[in-house]
């Protein structure tokens, strides 16, 4: 690539930060000062998501109720679930990394439409505001909100939901943002195969966002109708029908699982290449399987209810979908080993991370046939099986892909250092505690023990406690880290523009990047992964 | 800890659940050892070899050979997987004949047990070894549901709306159930028991009655409840029950039947269609009979609809 400013990796050493006071935050248009503020409030919230999975497994320690009520446990994981896939893990890499990152990575100055962009900020802040002042009534319908529960309980569904709706809002005018960003803003000479494979996860995820959040939308208003005015959709007492609820809810919900993951695979595809200083393998098919994955994504939501009276023929459609949409997950995979091989590897965190997200993926991706599988999906659906299954690929994947991102651009977005030691000692505590935390709770669930128990039979308790012991240690590392975040903002080594000798264009910009990143817009010539060349 | 593996089935049905899963647990295991050992070895082999200086690295981009196999390979491993999770579930939802029915409605939080001779029970029941069982499952207020983890099969039990399972216990014992659908505060507790007996205690018992019979207690069957709801309700004024036509179908053979409707689409009789009849008529109207039918939804409260079903399946 060629074009490079020669001003850019000087800087004025503070860059886009240089700016001070609370106005510089609130009326920002900087996509990246949006970004850091969807992190920051993302992160909040996995902490607090963090907390109530804690205070589970606290109560979890003993079968019978000892520290919570059961009507309390219920509130709990509630919380967790409705926090950590609403406010965390939907927001996180996409609004938070990605709003950071799409433009500097297509060579741009800012997103298409940055008024939106703030408009977006400042509708999730009002919609996890309203989940907050819901907590006057805390919910505990589990984040699915199933109805008749939902629609009965005296708990604040409705605050609730009416907080999702617009955090949904955010999501939708988020993706319209980026796709359009995408389309129109990409820097001379960025053709659509030299995009950086994270730009690829990013629109796929977009895509999602913008067709399947509508759905969920229009679901709670429908729910909120039924609350508030007694009209009958879901509630067979008025002449509703339950399962439909549970057909809209799907219909969003398991998309969204691509929307959490895609942008993840996103980042590791760009972090193996740089610290095996190899070109990412099969570029095409990783591009391309992610776009494959979001459309295949809406026709499998059937899988969430194979027990729930479905005719056999629709179980088995959805069976057979759910199958094929493991294929371009699995081809990913086998291209990121394959991008390994005959590497000149190094260990920095950022690595570690993105190589823990493909051994806890593989995880996760292997016992996904056991659920997909219907004879075997009777046996285990609503069990601990499916809680570890989505653990692994949710916490072990997505948020795996979060960290490695975290890492690898925390010099470019705070112009400092992290402290390598302290990162490498937390990542092995969270690599321990995760894999003690949710590896028994496969074995539990094999064991018949249901999902969503406050109180469970005795003999369900020795892995219980081994998975409450493993959430210390992984609560543990996930402390150390934020620590060593905190310390590097404060008092970290200044990064220099590069610290990774990676090709992408955000590292010609200067550390952390001015306001509207590029003195002159680059022009690409190549795609970003020619290591192992000359020119890298 | 008993068997970490979950064998130990009780029933051949389950058996094969439990073989579908080892069948998956060695493809899994193969293929985890497989890229999960590739990833380590070559993490290994390939690390950076002198501080400060990278290894040659080739400028590998892509192999169409290996890309095209690695799409194939898994792409025919997941049809086998489909293939015979499907088998194993159609047979699982087929039930056996003869099979012994059993009524289970929940609410919060509990099982509202009753058998088609008009026993009652709460969150146990009784069925003998050796022969099928079939499971008429519903629900009073919200979701609920119906798992036996020792059988390996569970279903939701709906508000509204008829689900079965069947289950062929093989060995006397106890057998917990578990609620596995959310349903609120006392989800956790909401447990019952099957108690698979030997066929003769069974017989027995049905014949002395369990301890949830009070003495002097008339038991009326279901069906027999059942025959005197339709007759009371005004149903055999349009329905006849014999081989006659009247104003609606016929009821006798009806239970079981593939039933044609208008538009071209037909419906097996089961439970739920029959209960869905009654409520709501005009859900799916049979072919060549006028939609005039009014709803009995708010005049037939659900355990009585349950009973016109029962009578509904003896007029065979």
């Amino acid at each position: 690539m060629e074009g490079v400013g020669r001003m850019e990796a000087e800087g004025n050493g503070r860059g886009y930060l240089a700016e001070r006071g609370w106005r510089s935050w609130a009326f920002t248009l900087d996509h990246k000062r949006i970004g850091a503020m969807y992190l920051w409030t993302t992160i909040f919230f996995f902490l607090a998501g963090g907390l109530f999975a804690m205070l589970l497994r606290l109560e979890l320690l003993s079968p019978q109720a000892r520290y919570f009520s059961n009507h309390a446990y219920n509130v709990f994981f509630t919380l967790h679930g409705a926090m950590m896939i609403f406010l965390f893990i939907i927001p996180a890499i996409p609004s938070g990394l990605g709003n950071f990152f799409i433009p500097l990575h297509i060579g741009a100055r800012d997103v298409a439409f940055p008024r939106l962009n703030l408009a977006s900020y400042w509708v999730f802040a009002a919609g996890f505001l309203v989940i907050i002042g819901s907590l006057v009534a805390p919910m505990d319908t589990g984040w699915t909100f199933y109805t008749p529960y939902s629609a009965k309980s005296a708990a604040a569904v409705t605050t609730l939901s009416l907080g999702i709706f617009l955090i949904g809002m955010s999501s939708i005018l988020t993706g319209l943002n980026f796709i359009v960003t995408i389309h129109k803003l990409r820097a001379p000479g960025m053709t659509w195969h030299r995009l950086p494979l994270f730009i690829w996860g990013m629109y796929s995820t977009s895509i999602i966002q913008v067709i399947a959040t509508p759905v969920v939308g229009v679901t709670f208003l429908l729910l909120a109708a039924e609350r508030i005015l007694g009209v009958g959709f879901f509630d067979p007492a008025k002449g509703g029908d339950p399962v439909l609820f549970q057909h809209f809810f799907w219909f969003y919900s398991h998309p969204v699982v691509y929307v959490m993951i895609l942008p993840a695979m996103g980042i590791v595809s760009e972090v193996i290449p740089v610290f095996s200083r190899k070109p990412i393998f099969g570029y095409k098919a990783i591009a391309y399987s992610s776009v494959a994955i979001a459309l295949g994504g809406f026709l499998v939501w059937g899988h969430h209810m194979f027990t729930s009276g479905m005719s056999p023929l629709a179980n088995t459609i959805f069976s057979l979908m759910t199958f094929f949409v493991a294929v371009p997950t699995a081809v990913k995979v086998f291209n990121w080993t394959a991008t390994l091989y005959r590497g000149s590897i190094t260990f920095e965190a950022p690595m570690l991370y993105a190589l823990t997200f493909i051994f806890l993926f593989i995880v996760g991706g292997l016992t996904g046939p056991f659920l997909g599988a219907l004879a075997t999906n009777v046996q285990l659906h609503d069990t601990y099986f499916v809680v570890a299954h989505f653990h692994y690929t949710m916490m072990g994947g997505t948020v795996m892909g979060f960290f490695a991102g975290l890492h690898y651009w925390f010099p470019k977005m705070t112009g400092k250092m992290l402290n390598e030691k302290v990162a490498r000692a937390a990542w092995a505590l969270i690599f321990v505690g995760f894999n003690v935390t949710f590896f028994t709770m496969f074995i539990v669930g094999v064991r018949g023990m249901p999902r969503r128990y406050a109180e469970y039979l005795p003999k369900f308790q020795v892995e219980n406690v081994i998975s409450t012991i493993g959430s210390a240690v992984l609560a543990a590392g996930i402390l150390v880290m934020c620590w060593n975040f905190l310390h590097g903002l404060r008092k970290g080594a200044p990064a220099p523009a590069n610290p990774w000798r990676a090709l992408s264009l955000e590292w010609r910009a200067a550390s952390p990047p001015e306001t509207e990143n590029f003195h002159e817009i680059p022009h690409v010539t190549d795609w970003p992964y020619g290591y192992g060349t000359p020119k890298a | 800890m008993d068997n970490v593996l979950a064998f130990g089935a009780a029933s051949s049905q389950a058996g094969r659940v439990d073989a579908l899963f080892v069948m998956i647990a060695v493809i899994g295991g193969f293929f985890f050892f497989l890229t999960q050992g590739l990833l380590i070895y070559f993490a290994v082999k390939y690390r950076r070899r002198v501080p400060g200086r990278d290894n040659d690295t080739p400028a590998i981009t892509g192999n169409p050979v290996l890309e095209f196999l690695w799409i194939l390979i898994p792409s025919l491993v997941v049809v086998v997987i489909f293939y015979y999770g499907w088998r194993v579930y159609t047979d699982q939802r087929i039930p056996a004949a003869g099979a012994t029915e059993v009524y289970v409605n929940a609410r919060s939080w509990m099982y509202e047990i009753r058998y088609p001779d008009g026993r009652t029970a709460i969150n146990e029941i009784r069925v003998p070894a050796g022969k099928p069982v079939k499971f008429i499952l519903s629900a009073s207020d919200v979701l609920h549901g119906f798992y036996l983890p020792d059988f390996r099969v569970k279903m939701d039990m709906i508000p509204g709306r008829v689900t079965t399972l069947w289950v062929q216990p093989e060995r006397p014992g106890s057998y917990q159930i578990f609620c596995t659908v959310y349903c609120g505060t006392g989800h956790s507790n909401m447990l019952a028991q099957l108690i698979v007996m030997p066929e003769r205690e069974y017989a027995e018992w049905v014949e002395h009655g369990g301890p949830e019979r009070r003495e002097g207690e008339e038991r009326e069957p279901l069906a027999v409840r059942g025959e005197r709801i339709v007759k009371n309700a005004g149903c055999l004024n349009c329905h006849a029950v014999d081989g006659k036509e009247k104003i609606g179908p016929n009821f006798r053979g009806l239970f079981g039947s593939k039933v044609p409707l208008e538009g071209g689409k037909s419906v097996a009789a089961d439970e739920e269609y029959l209960r869905e009849s009654i409520v709501d008529p005009g859900a799916k109207v049979v072919k060549g009979y006028p939609n005039v039918m009014p709803t009995y939804k708010a005049s037939m409260p659900p355990d009585d609809v349950r009973a016109a079903v029962e009578y509904l399946k003896t007029l065979k």
